[in-house]
């Protein structure tokens, strides 16, 4: 497990996911690359449905069984797609974690806070039940629980939804993990308790030394806690690069749409809060070109054609749109 | 926690007293004079007043009531109108027979079905599962006299594996008592635990849906591991429920099959008085027979506090 | 999206509107509805036929002809008396329906407006109802049944009053159940904040919401009574002989196990139908009037 510090920890190349729902197979991740080093955080953000959820289901080889998963998931090198499920059961919880949305309903509400976070402790490192219960309450206390000794054998529903977000974190850092994936981890919550649970999270990835991938809708979210972003469309990953650069200057209309639709304080009474006409296309129905062709201001003809190749506008920051002198030109 | 328990025995309590008196009040105060059945339409007026001082049937309700109840606490039931002999002894004769087989219908029910619930979930529709449905969707349409009908016909009449019907009793040696209530158990048990199968798996598949089952599989968790770890202690709440609800079909159900088998247990006595208007074993019988539905009830309402955390502290 | 592997950005709505000519063309394709339909409508036909011909006149008994195999004349065989089967179980139709609707009509009615009533009162009526109804869970159809039988003897009135009351919990369960969750829903708060009366809440807008949960409880309420019915006339506390049920033929049959076992098989397969078909019946109505209510099958 030897790297230097310029190995990616992460390596994903041209990951598509098939999915098989009622109305036959949908596409839904099609061609998402990126990698990770030691330390990076990335954002994947976009509207419900682009699939970034999907993404990370197949990062934690969580999908249903009638998922179909091609492209190249590399672990330290180790190839992740394709692994027997026994296999990949190794690995979660233990190199590569995942925390959700819904912190009210992401615990078992018959067993201990205490028992589920020693649960991956007992399962990947082998230790006692004592030992685990020890490991637990150090846990729970790092992530702010207060009086984490007494607390620890009490059940979910005696705490709120940041105090039980907070015991997911717990439970998914346990066993000291290369890769984190927080799902929307602040969605549910409060907005006061939001930045309380962001932070948090910042401080543990920082202090281990893990790779993060961060989802969110929220585009305010993204820019301050992320190095690098991934935007998903349709499936797609229609813009990516540097945090900074991105949001400095936006190259597809997509992404330009997302940062005028905010509201924004300070606006004059009366202004129309901007909208991207038309709806998100379903996964089952995506087109063989842009599949952002149909809302687009800018769009022509070729557009439609095929899925446009990731041009780069600047270094590291690709925008997969076959109009970007254009687009980008609105921006200058 | 003790209050919860304190809550439920009230409520126990005040349930079997409300039962005592209905029972009561349909038997003994409906019927009409008890003594005049007993001796039928021709008999003497002058009789008909003896028998009915003899009895006890003269005094007021509310005392009979009373006198029943007092009873009830020391094991005094009263004697039978017709034989005279102490209505507890003939009850206890028959419970011998009656509580054996109830247990061992609701032993069988629960092994198959949850066994069945648990396989077809855990392989939700391959063909296991689909098979497995198929069965239980027919079984829950069969009257469990009718299935115990066809199994005298395949085993006692075509097989001649086990009689088609009688109990030797226990003096005869355990092995052949239960050899004898083995057909009675399986046939009642079989149409039991389709139901219980089809409820169990439901309860089950909505688990499996569940977000902390995600979690489990998140932090590394085989399917196997998560389904009995995580899935199965969730899933029992519902399921015990119906089991709970059952009891008062099972015992229902062993009345009927005591009569297909014609086994001397309490079923039986229970026809046999309300052919010989015997009223007070038949008032005995059916408050006993509530009594267990009851306690049954009782017992899982608490059991549910064992294990679902939650009830604890909000349903105090 | 809490990482869930569905596509599909669509929210659920409230209640949607189902025109009713678009019920009909989807109820049609539906397997279960279709077949346990068939099912009823069977055994509805054959009560009805029953009202005016029968193979043969259900009520003689001709000795000669006892225990006859089938044949042209007599479909199914005779029984014991020398009565035609096929038109014993024809007639048995007419008890077993007769009892069924009865009993969950006593149930509906009664556990319905109880339920209602409960669910609109809140306070201690709602609970008083409530632990009334849970009272009654003691008494199963064939408790009730022998107590009755025993106070005013045996007969179809007996069991459709016991099963009928064994009925009324279940429905005051239900009712209560789905109309609080109702209660709780957001358009009813707005009518009761505009001054709506609880009665009138409860006839404009509990009511028809609760309406597909109902008529799928009747059918498997149905089945139900359907199995208490042939219970108890097997045990001779229903329908009285010269009156032919279902239960009660193969009580007849049972003592004749060892000579004619085809006896045993006939009413009970009439049963099974009758209730398998409510069970399918049921399965498919869930399905077709709140695509909500059905779980996983």
């Amino acid at each position: 497990m030897s790297e230097s510090a310029n190995t990616p920890l992460i390596e994903v190349e041209d990951l598509g996911v098939t999915l098989n729902t009622s109305r036959g197979a949908a596409q839904a991740v099609r061609k998402v690359s990126f990698s990770l080093k030691r330390g990076e955080t990335l954002g994947l953000v976009g509207e419900s449905g682009c699939g970034k959820s999907v993404t990370a289901l197949a990062l934690m080889g969580l999908l249903a069984d009638s998922a179909v998963v091609s492209g190249s998931v590399r672990l330290d090198g180790s190839e992740l797609v394709g692994l027997r499920d026994t296999d990949y059961g190794k690995l979660r919880g233990n190199r590569i974690s995942m925390i959700f949305q819904e912190p009210m309903t992401a615990l078992n509400p018959i067993h201990t806070i205490g028992r589920q976070v020693a649960e991956p402790l007992r399962r990947h490192k082998g230790l006692s039940a004592a030992q685990a219960r020890k490991e637990a309450v150090f846990l729970l206390d790092r992530v702010g629980l207060p009086d984490a000794a007494k607390r620890v054998d009490a059940y979910p529903h005696q705490f709120s939804g940041g105090q039980r977000q907070r015991v997911t974190i717990a439970m998914a850092l346990a066993c000291q993990p290369d890769v984190l994936i927080a799902d929307e981890p602040t969605t549910a919550l409060d907005v006061t308790i939001q930045r309380q649970i962001l932070d948090l999270i910042a401080d543990l990835v920082a202090e281990r030394g893990m790779a993060m991938i961060l989802i969110s809708h929220d585009l305010g979210v993204i820019a301050e806690n992320v190095q690098k972003m991934l935007v998903m469309y349709g499936g797609t990953v229609i813009e990516s690069g540097p945090t900074a650069d991105v949001f400095a200057r936006m190259g597809h209309p997509y992404t330009q749409g997302l940062f005028r639709a905010r509201p924004r304080l300070g606006a004059k009474k009366g202004t129309r809060l901007q909208t991207i006409a038309g709806t998100v296309p379903e996964l089952a129905d995506l087109p063989a070109g842009c599949a952002f062709a149909d809302r687009c201001a800018i769009v022509e003809s070729r557009c439609r054609a095929a899925l446009p190749a990731a041009v780069e506008v600047r270094a590291g920051h690709q925008v997969r749109c076959l109009r970007t002198d254009v687009s980008m030109a609105e921006c200058a | 926690m003790s209050i919860f328990i304190l809550r439920r025995i009230v409520a126990l309590a005040a349930t079997l007293i409300g039962a005592s008196l209905i029972i009561f009040l349909v038997l003994d105060a409906l019927p009409g004079n008890a003594a005049q059945m007993l001796m039928g339409a021709d008999a003497s007026p002058d009789a008909v007043r003896a028998l009915t001082i003899k009895l006890g049937l003269d005094l007021p309700l509310p005392y009979r009531y009373l006198q029943w109840i007092q009873g009830m606490a020391v094991g005094d039931l009263g004697n039978s109108y017709v034989y005279g002999t102490s209505v507890a002894g003939l009850i206890a004769d028959r419970l011998v027979l009656t509580v054996p087989l109830a247990a061992m219908s609701m032993l069988i029910t629960v092994v198959l079905a949850l066994a069945a619930g648990i396989y077809t979930a855990a392989n939700h529709n391959k063909i296991g599962d689909v098979g497995v449905m198929s069965l239980t969707q027919i079984g829950i349409a069969l009257p469990n006299f009718w299935f115990a009908i066809l199994l005298i016909l395949l085993f006692a009449v075509k097989l001649q594996w086990l009689s088609a019907g009688g109990f030797a009793g226990w003096d005869a040696g355990v092995w052949e008592g239960i050899r004898s209530l083995l057909l009675p158990a399986i046939s009642l048990a079989l149409v039991q635990a389709a139901i219980l199968a089809r409820v169990t798996r439901s309860a089950v598949l909505e688990v499996l849906r569940e977000d902390f089952v995600r979690t489990a599989r998140a932090k590394g968790l085989s399917k196997r591991e998560a389904l009995w770890g995580h899935v199965l202690r969730n899933a029992m709440i519902p399921v015990m429920t119906v089991m709970g609800l059952q009891f008062a079909n099972l015992l229902a159900g062993t009345i009927v099959i005591e009569n297909v088998f014609y086994l001397p247990g309490l079923g039986r006595l229970i026809f046999q008085s309300i052919a010989n208007r015997d009223l007070i074993v038949v008032r005995n019988c059916v408050m006993l027979l509530a009594a267990m539905v009851v306690t049954v009830n009782f017992v899982v309402d608490v059991l549910y506090a064992f294990i679902d955390p939650r009830i604890k502290v909000h349903n105090l | 999206m809490s990482g869930s592997t569905t596509a599909t950005a669509n929210m659920p709505t409230a209640t949607p509107h189902r025109p009713a000519t678009g019920f009909w063309r989807r109820a049609l394709r539906h397997r279960s509805f279709v077949l346990g339909g068939a099912l009823v409508l069977l055994v509805f036909a054959a009560a009805l036929v029953s009202l005016v011909w029968t193979p043969w006149p259900p009520y003689d008994i001709d000795i000669a002809a006892k225990l006859k195999p089938p044949s042209a004349a007599h479909w199914l065989g005779t029984d014991a008396l020398g009565r035609d089967v096929v038109s014993l179980l024809l007639v048995g139709a007419r008890s077993t329906i007769l009892v069924g609707v009865i009993a969950v009509g006593i149930g509906l009615t009664f556990g319905v407006c109880l339920g209602l009533t409960a669910a609109a009162l809140r306070g201690w009526v709602g609970e008083l109802i409530m632990r009334m109804s849970d009272f009654t869970f003691a008494f199963p159809a064939v408790l009730s049944a022998i107590m009755l039988a025993a106070a005013i003897g045996p007969g179809m009135v007996t069991s459709i009053i016991a099963i009928g009351i064994f009925q009324i919990p279940i429905f005051v369960r239900v009712t209560r159940g789905s109309a609080n969750a109702v209660w709780a829903r957001e358009f009813v708060l707005a009518a009761r904040a505009s001054g709506k009366g609880r009665f009138r809440i409860t006839i404009e807008h509990v009511m028809p919401n609760i309406l597909s949960l109902l008529i799928v409880q009747a059918t498997i309420q149905f089945a139900l009574a359907i199995l208490a019915e042939a219970a108890l006339s097997y045990l001779g506390l229903g329908t009285q002989p010269p009156q032919p049920s279902w239960g009660r033929m193969l009580n007849d049959a049972q003592t004749l196990l060892f000579q004619e076992p085809s006896l045993a098989v006939y009413p009970g397969v009439a049963i099974a139908i009758a209730v398998e078909g409510l069970n399918l019946l049921g399965d498919g109505l869930r399905d077709l009037l709140d695509p909500r209510l059905a779980r996983e099958r």
